[in-house]
């Protein structure tokens, strides 16, 4: 665009209303003059990347109970930095000494074995990329009215991907030897509330893994250290961080984590027990909530993920939902992963409300409210996938477009699901 | 007995093609129970430690241990409501679910205080103390009677009216058919 098209352009920004163009304003930016900074054991971030940080309500009781969300509107990628993986922490983060841990397996076994942290990084390992999410992401969206300046991170930030490498829990069960009656294993963390959960055998047998490597290196101690099972495509809650125990059973524990939080509420009243697997679910991260866009061409971004398989197609609407094209697929397109979508797209400066929609390998198609509120009560708590629409208004400032549901008024919400600090308003 | 079957196919499989590989020590008995601090409780009442206690025990207790975070009548505010205002519906808001209405085992009570309470420094209760808590808390629920006492033998006898709501979620039953509530 030459110097007269852009003032044109320019021109009829500002008289359609307030969205922006910006040139690119010259800068020489010359190599640096003087030697840099020398070699370093450890990276760092730039310092010009400290604002990316995990959000953490500010309204939250404890900060030993609590969730703290991955900054999905300033990441792009599969992988989630260590230091940015979500967080979610039943009673603080334990500091284990990996001299001093042990894993224990006792219980309906032929032999009850203690394993020490060197012992297990012995044994045969895989490494497989997954996402791991929380049951109570997307929990803002129980909100109603929505809640207008809901960022893509508070939306749905209780998600991450990474690299996991360990020990399949099918090779500990081995060794230990099942009696014939083992139905289900228990496993119990070693953090102050020893956190406990009951996954069946078959689902244990299957690709549970019981890992020490968090993108090749040990494990963030809020995220297990030095070693947690991962228990693929499942709600977080169920893969037990800083694992001390495994006990086989013929019967669940009905633990807390599995019976007063962690259970879904269903329009008749009824409680469903043992929700474990992750629906699918997309979010665009960027133009999203919070943020400002100009005139022109943008790549719309964001990410998908569903707990039944590989993401299959990625649908996005720029036009409020009335016509649906789909998303190219960034590769790898990854079993119980984190997925990219990319869409090119050139905003008109209209107002207009953008949205995605995920459809896994299994045919499972991300609902929206309305559907969402059919299969799960209003009081619900955990699993909420529906569609994240974001609402582009002619400044070009981006905030929640999620339709408000006919009918009757939530009572207001003054907790939630994960300790009440998801609904964080 | 059916439904069953794939699972005790897999688990046969499991067990006899299990090559392994001799890592890892057998514990003893002593050894196991040392480890065993915070015993996993079953809804049969497995796991549950000898000891009992009662309403006033536990009235004490709670006085003293929980209800700066709980409320003096276990109301809630800044931690979780403990005793149920109302019945369980779909439109009460989460807040209000409490051990009376959402609760579906007792023996979870006794697993859960054992191991995790007070929040500040848990495993610190006696198993008395910690039966006397759960006594208290199911009479505070209009759950037992006030001379309830609260032991190995009566917690798993104890019917929770939340149990009567609770159910496995339909994907659940699909892909693990031998699944089932205690």
């Amino acid at each position: 665009m030459d110097r007269r098209g852009f003032l044109k352009t320019l021109a009829a920004a500002l008289a359609a209303g307030s969205a922006r163009v910006i040139a690119v304003e010259f800068d020489p930016f010359p190599p640096a003059p003087r030697l840099g900074k020398p070699l370093s054991p450890v990276g760092e971030r730039s310092r010009f990347e400290a604002h990316v940080r995990r959000y953490i309500s500010p309204n939250l009781p404890s900060l030993h109970t609590g969730a703290a969300f991955a900054p999905i509107s300033e990441l792009d990628g599969i992988i989630h930095p260590g230091g940015l993986h979500f967080e979610r922490d039943h009673a603080g983060v334990p500091e284990i000494d990996p001299k001093k841990w042990r894993l224990v397996i006792h219980g309906l076994v032929e032999r009850p074995l203690i394993f020490d942290l060197e012992t297990l990084m012995r044994m045969p390992t895989e490494s497989r990329i997954y996402f791991i999410e929380c049951a109570g992401n997307g929990q803002n969206g129980y909100r109603e009215p929505p809640e207008p300046t809901l960022t893509a991170t508070r939306s749905r930030g209780l998600v991450s991907g990474a690299e996991w490498t360990g020990v399949p829990l099918r090779i500990l069960l081995e060794e230990a030897g099942l009696k014939p009656e083992a139905r289900w294993v228990i496993a119990e963390g070693a953090d102050a509330s020893a956190w406990v959960r009951s996954i069946p055998i078959d689902k244990a047998l299957a690709d549970v893994l019981v890992a020490f490597r968090q993108n090749g290196e040990a494990l963030r101690p809020e995220n297990g250290y030095p070693v947690r099972l991962v228990v693929p495509g499942w709600e977080g809650s169920i893969q037990v961080k800083w694992l001390r125990r495994i006990l086989i059973s013929d019967q669940p524990a009905m633990s807390k984590g599995e019976t007063s939080e962690y259970t879904d509420v269903r329009p008749d009243g009824t409680v469903d027990a043992f929700t474990w697997v992750m629906e699918p679910q997309s979010i665009i991260t960027r133009p999203s909530g919070g943020q400002r866009i100009e005139l022109g061409f943008h790549e719309i971004r964001g990410l998908a993920w569903s707990g039944f398989g590989r993401i299959a197609r990625v649908e996005v609407s720029t036009d409020g939902g009335r016509t649906w094209q789909a998303a190219r697929l960034s590769e790898p397109v990854l079993d119980r992963a984190l997925t990219r979508f990319t869409f090119p797209w050139r905003w008109d400066g209209k107002e207009t409300v953008i949205q995605s929609r995920a459809i896994d390998e299994k045919g499972n198609v991300q609902p929206t409210r309305e559907e969402f509120f059919r299969r799960w009560a209003r009081n619900n708590r955990y699993h909420y996938n529906a569609i994240q629409a974001w609402r582009i208004r002619s400044d070009g400032g981006v905030e929640n477009g999620d339709p408000p549901l006919a009918g009757t008024r939530l009572p207001p919400l003054a907790a939630g699901g994960c300790g009440g600090e998801v609904l964080d308003g | 007995m059916v439904r069953v079957l794939p699972l005790l196919v897999l688990v046969a499989l499991a067990l006899a093609f299990a090559e392994r590989l001799g890592l890892g020590r057998e514990l003893t008995p002593e050894e196991l129970r040392a480890y065993d601090v915070t015993p996993v409780v079953l809804p049969d009442g497995r796991g549950l430690p000898e000891g009992e206690g009662d309403y006033a025990t536990g009235f004490e207790i709670y006085a003293f241990e929980c209800a700066s975070c709980h409320g003096p009548n276990g109301e809630g505010a800044p931690f979780d409501r403990l005793v149920a205002a109302e019945p369980f519906s779909p439109e009460l808001p989460p807040h209000r679910f409490a051990i009376g209405n959402y609760w579906p085992y007792a023996t979870t009570l006794f697993d859960y205080i054992y191991r995790a309470m007070p929040f500040q420094e848990p495993h610190r209760l006696s198993a008395d103390e910690v039966y006397a808590l759960v006594a208290y808390l199911l009479v505070e629920n209009g759950i037992v009677p006030e001379d309830f006492v609260a032991s190995r033998e009566t917690l798993p006898k104890v019917r929770m009216p939340a149990r009567e709501r609770l159910r496995i979620d339909p994907l659940t039953r699909e892909l693990y058919p031998w699944v089932e509530l205690p």
